[in-house]
């Protein structure tokens, strides 16, 4: 097997070295009833030429040759031949946590750079080396605030991620924390009127998206007096990344948990990503995840170690602020070489040009009769559109466009029916906008004229 | 006295002497890329706008509009590929070496993995796609179950836990949502002084209280001791077998029995399943749960901390408890994500787990097929080999029969003032990565040496060599050992001082 580097008579010599007579009997301690007798029944052995076939016979079932406006959280942009490359380095890609810091420098050094990369971008004073995603990350900032505040209700927009809320659903259930959504307005931003009717008696949280799941960019520095005014912190999660290149950062948020996939990680049908928390320096002690800081040698030369390790689970045990152990490193080294690449400049063109672009797809989709724009908020590079029939229709049709239509958040939100999600960045093509407002405009003329399309 | 101690070694001892496996050369300096910014440079550029610009202030109120990133880098490609290359050098790999952390099954990472991740048709797919345009991802996530129940011996799997320690939390959450369905749901889940510290972590989250549990002088556990701890608040018990010692659990059976008798479940960590896939299945053996570490049995690599995957399999009597969603074959060959499982814990993660590391885990099976086997037992052999000719060298303070990882401790060595953590960086001069220091806890002073099958015979005896040498030196020339390493960019860094006052951003 290529993969192995032992030759027979190596094998037999390692044994004999040992003093068995065969490999069977280092295998003894397992009880003889439970030692397999026959092999495993697993597909292959197959070669490496085998193996890319395999994928590359799956690859040709997916959505190849699609255009795709779906967004919710896992965004398609620009992603650098440079980033790959550098990530693919046998040094990043195949070594451990950098617990031996002299010889881990490199990975140390950048994850020192993400943090101070994450911190200037969303405007908060630290950030951990990354959680696994962003729904834990989210999660993971909520049970931080109830443990800096010892308050065990939390006010969640229902605006924030569907699949976000229920992860903090099965994580909080059995820690005794109660958990209050709170609805929107027709901006599509969470209603601070019914915020503030709330009873903020034992809220640890307010917690929203920004931009959140319509789209909409919520009023964070209003959030933040409402939640500080009841003692309860302002938690604010960001799915879209990019977005921070032009929008105002959540500084008045306490605890900012952030996907960082939209920074050089591809969708990869969900995962890995990469999430990460930032918060203010005064509740570092309290923050889950790895961190590297900043130390130096006998001979006071800079270098960088994991640090604060008295709040993890390999020291502090049942005790630790968080179970987490294995990160996302390798993604959040992407996100800091494609921040890197972008650099200032490059960041703001970024987010620019994701503004015009989903700008110009909205205002041609609106020209449309009987489309309506169901939220009067401020969006960057999502929005939701009223149809006057239903999208999951609307969608089977578009596929034989080879479009991949809007996502109908119907399913999620059962109020909000024949309403659908588009994401349009930098990537698409203004082509392919047009030819979607084209096939949605034809679809509804033959639906409204009565005629079937086939 | 301490002129005559030699902190700094021989340049021929690095170049030609006793130290075969490295050789002193070059690295480049290499300072924080903002500290190389320069105002005006990029290193991306874009495609021109093909639709009109817009007014950021006007489309989105000025008070939802940022000034630039203040401190962002501005740096041009070539200085980011040398910023990282340089880094890179700075870190030692599997790529490079063997790198024998014990419970961390460092294997080598097969770069067939990294092409095939990157496909266009898998790395590019969104996870809201419509599910007939998504047969083929959901197609290797059912390939890949079939072939983790069969390695376990389980019954029902879940590829949705992103990390081991999610894994965890995930396999307790069903057992808890098990027993309550029976009534109750019961206080306390039992864990061996033995175990990583994600268990008891995990175990908090579930709403459980940790009871520790001492293993017995020979590092397993007392099955009398179990019984009297078996009670009717116990929920389950987290086992890691093979142990952190390295050896099997023996009696394991009997461990299920005790359990089930009492209405507990038995959960298996299965952080050590190297040592074990192909040779014994657990589910054959009583457990009732237990999750896998793709980035170590399945070989995904670890990418300086992650990312990774913790599937969990279970048995009939906890698949309604599964995490959503669940992939399942609807027909022969039609796959499909379902969601609405009334009894399901919930969900643990946005999306679908991490597809990216799930498929590399499939390609390494794949590549290896019923010949897994063939990499346990060289994995087996290596740690053996390790131990028999490092005993006598270094103390065995468990002396038990050792499957795919052996633990030494310090003793000896502790006589001359040199401890594990001395060795442990002394053996990066000799170009090899540590072994894991101080665990399992419950051997003080712990050498714990996991091989994995990825190493020749020639590199074991190269390992075999370097601590063998250090062996001498700690006796004949301790300072040496304890002022090591000699050959790093940086010496030992202060972590008390980092940890004092941290310095955890850059700032101009």
């Amino acid at each position: 097997m290529r993969y192995l580097p032992k030759s027979p008579s190596e094998r037999r010599s390692m044994l004999d070295a040992i003093g068995v007579a065969t490999v069977e009997d280092l295998f003894k301690t397992i009880p003889e009833k439970f030692r397999l007798r026959d092999p495993l029944k697993l597909p292959g052995p197959l070669s490496e030429t085998e193996i890319i076939q395999y994928f590359q016979a799956r690859a040709a079932e997916n959505s190849r040759g699609y255009t795709s406006f779906l967004g919710a959280g896992v965004y398609n942009h620009l992603r650098s031949v440079v980033t790959d490359a550098l990530i693919q380095r046998g040094e990043f890609l195949t070594s451990y946590t950098p617990y031996q810091a002299e010889i881990s420098q490199g990975t140390l050094e950048a994850i020192f750079e993400f943090q101070t990369l994450i911190c200037q971008l969303t405007g908060q004073e630290v950030a951990n080396a990354s959680m696994y995603d962003g729904s834990t990350a989210l999660t993971e900032a909520v049970l931080m605030a109830e443990r800096l505040t010892s308050r065990h209700t939390v006010l969640i927009a229902r605006t924030v991620h569907p699949e976000y809320r229920q992860v903090l659903q099965t994580y909080a259930k059995h820690l005794g924390i109660t958990i209050r959504e709170i609805g929107f307005t027709e901006s599509g931003q969470i209603d601070q009127a019914a915020l503030g009717r709330e009873s903020f008696a034992d809220v640890a949280a307010v917690v929203v998206h920004s931009p959140n799941f319509f789209g909409v960019i919520e009023e964070i520095p209003q959030l933040a007096e409402l939640a500080h005014a009841g003692g309860a912190l302002l938690v604010d999660g960001i799915t879209e990344a990019v977005s921070l290149g032009i929008v105002k950062p959540p500084a008045e948020a306490d605890i900012v948990a952030m996907e960082c996939q939209s920074l050089g990680v591809a969708p990869s049908y969900g995962g890995p990503y990469v999430g990460v928390i930032a918060t203010r320096d005064k509740f570092v002690r309290q923050l889950p995840g790895r961190l590297a800081g900043q130390a130096f040698d006998a001979e006071g030369r800079r270098g960088f170690v994991l640090t604060l390790a008295t709040r993890e689970q390999h020291i502090r045990r049942e005790k630790a602020t968080s179970n987490i152990c294995t990160n996302e490193a390798l993604f959040a080294l992407a996100a800091t070489i494609h921040m890197t690449l972008l650099g200032k400049a490059g960041l703001r063109e970024l987010a620019e040009q994701n503004l015009a672009k989903a700008r110009f797809a909205r205002a041609e989709l609106e020209k449309i009769p009987g489309v309506r724009r169901p939220f009067s908020g401020p969006i960057f590079n999502e929005f939701v559109l009223e149809f006057p029939r239903s999208i999951k229709l609307m969608n089977k049709w578009l596929l034989e466009d080879k479009i991949i239509g809007p996502l109908a958040i119907g399913t999620a939100y059962p109020d909000l029916s024949k309403r659908g999600l588009f994401c349009v960045t930098e990537t698409m093509p203004r082509a392919e906008i047009e030819r979607l407002v084209a096939c949605i405009k034809r679809m509804m003329e033959s639906s409204s004229s009565g005629e079937s399309k086939s | 006295m301490s002129e005559s101690i030699k902190t700094e070694p021989e340049s021929s001892e690095l170049e030609s002497g006793k130290i075969t496996k490295a050789r002193r050369h070059v690295s480049q300096n290499e300072g924080l890329i903002f500290e190389k910014s320069a105002p005006g440079k990029r290193g991306i550029e874009l495609p021109p706008l093909d639709v009109p610009a817009v007014d950021a202030a006007s489309e989105l109120g000025q008070q939802h509009v940022r000034a630039e990133v203040e401190g962002f880098p501005e740096v041009s490609e070539i200085e980011v590929i040398r910023h990282f290359t340089r880094l890179s050098t700075w870190n030692y790999a599997i790529d490079l070496g063997m790198y024998p952390l014990g419970s961390c099954t460092m294997k080598y990472n097969p770069r067939v993995n990294e092409f095939v991740a990157r496909l266009d048709g898998l790395a590019t797919e969104h996870p809201y796609q419509p599910i007939e345009l998504s047969q083929g991802v959901l197609r290797i996530l059912s390939d890949l179950q079939k072939c983790l129940l069969e390695i376990t011996g389980m019954d029902a799997v879940t590829l949705e836990p992103v990390a081991g320690a999610q894994g965890e939390l995930a396999g307790l959450l069903m057992i808890r949502a098990c027993l309550e369905a029976r009534g109750n749901p019961r206080k306390k889940v039992l864990i061996p002084d033995s175990a990583h510290g994600t268990n008891p972590a995990s175990v908090v989250i579930a709403g459980y209280e940790v009871q520790n549990i001492k293993s017995n002088a020979r590092g397993q556990l007392d099955t009398d001791h179990l019984r009297e701890f078996v009670t009717e608040d116990v929920a389950a018990l987290m086992l890691t077998n093979p142990t952190t010692l390295g050896v099997f659990e023996e009696r394991i059976a009997e461990i299920a029995d005790i359990l089930h008798q009492r209405g507990a479940l038995l959960y298996m960590d299965g952080a050590n399943m190297n040592a074990l896939a192909g040779v014994t299945r657990p589910g054959d053996f009583g457990v009732d749960v237990m999750h896998l570490n793709l980035h170590k049995t399945f070989s995904t690599p670890h990418g300086g901390g992650g990312p990774g995957a913790g599937p969990v399999v279970v048995k009939k009597i906890l698949e309604p408890y599964l995490p959503v969603p669940v992939v399942v074959e609807k027909e022969p060959g039609k796959f499909a994500l379902d969601s609405n499982r009334p009894k399901s814990i919930g969900r643990v993660r946005a999306y679908c787990g991490n597809f990216g590391v799930l498929l590399r885990a499939l390609a390494y099976t794949l590549a290896y097929g019923p010949g897994i086997r063939q990499a346990t037992e060289d994995a087996v052999v290596n740690a053996n080999y390790l131990r028999k000719k490092l005993e006598g060298v270094f103390d065995l303070p468990y002396p038990l029969p050792s499957l795919h990882e052996v633990v030494f401790s310090d003793a000896r060595q502790k006589k001359h003032g040199v401890n594990t953590m001395d060795i442990a960086k002394r053996l990066i001069d000799y170009g090899f990565h540590p072994y894991t220091t101080a665990f399992p806890l419950i051997v003080p002073g712990a050498l714990m040496i996991e091989p994995t099958e990825s190493e020749s015979r020639e590199e074991c005896d190269l390992f075999v060599e370097a601590m063998r040498a250090i062996a001498e030196e700690a006796e004949n020339n301790p300072e040496l050992v304890k002022t090591a390493p000699h050959s790093t960019g940086v010496g030992r860094l202060d972590e008390v001082a980092a940890a004092r006052k941290p310095v955890l951003r850059w700032k101009p």
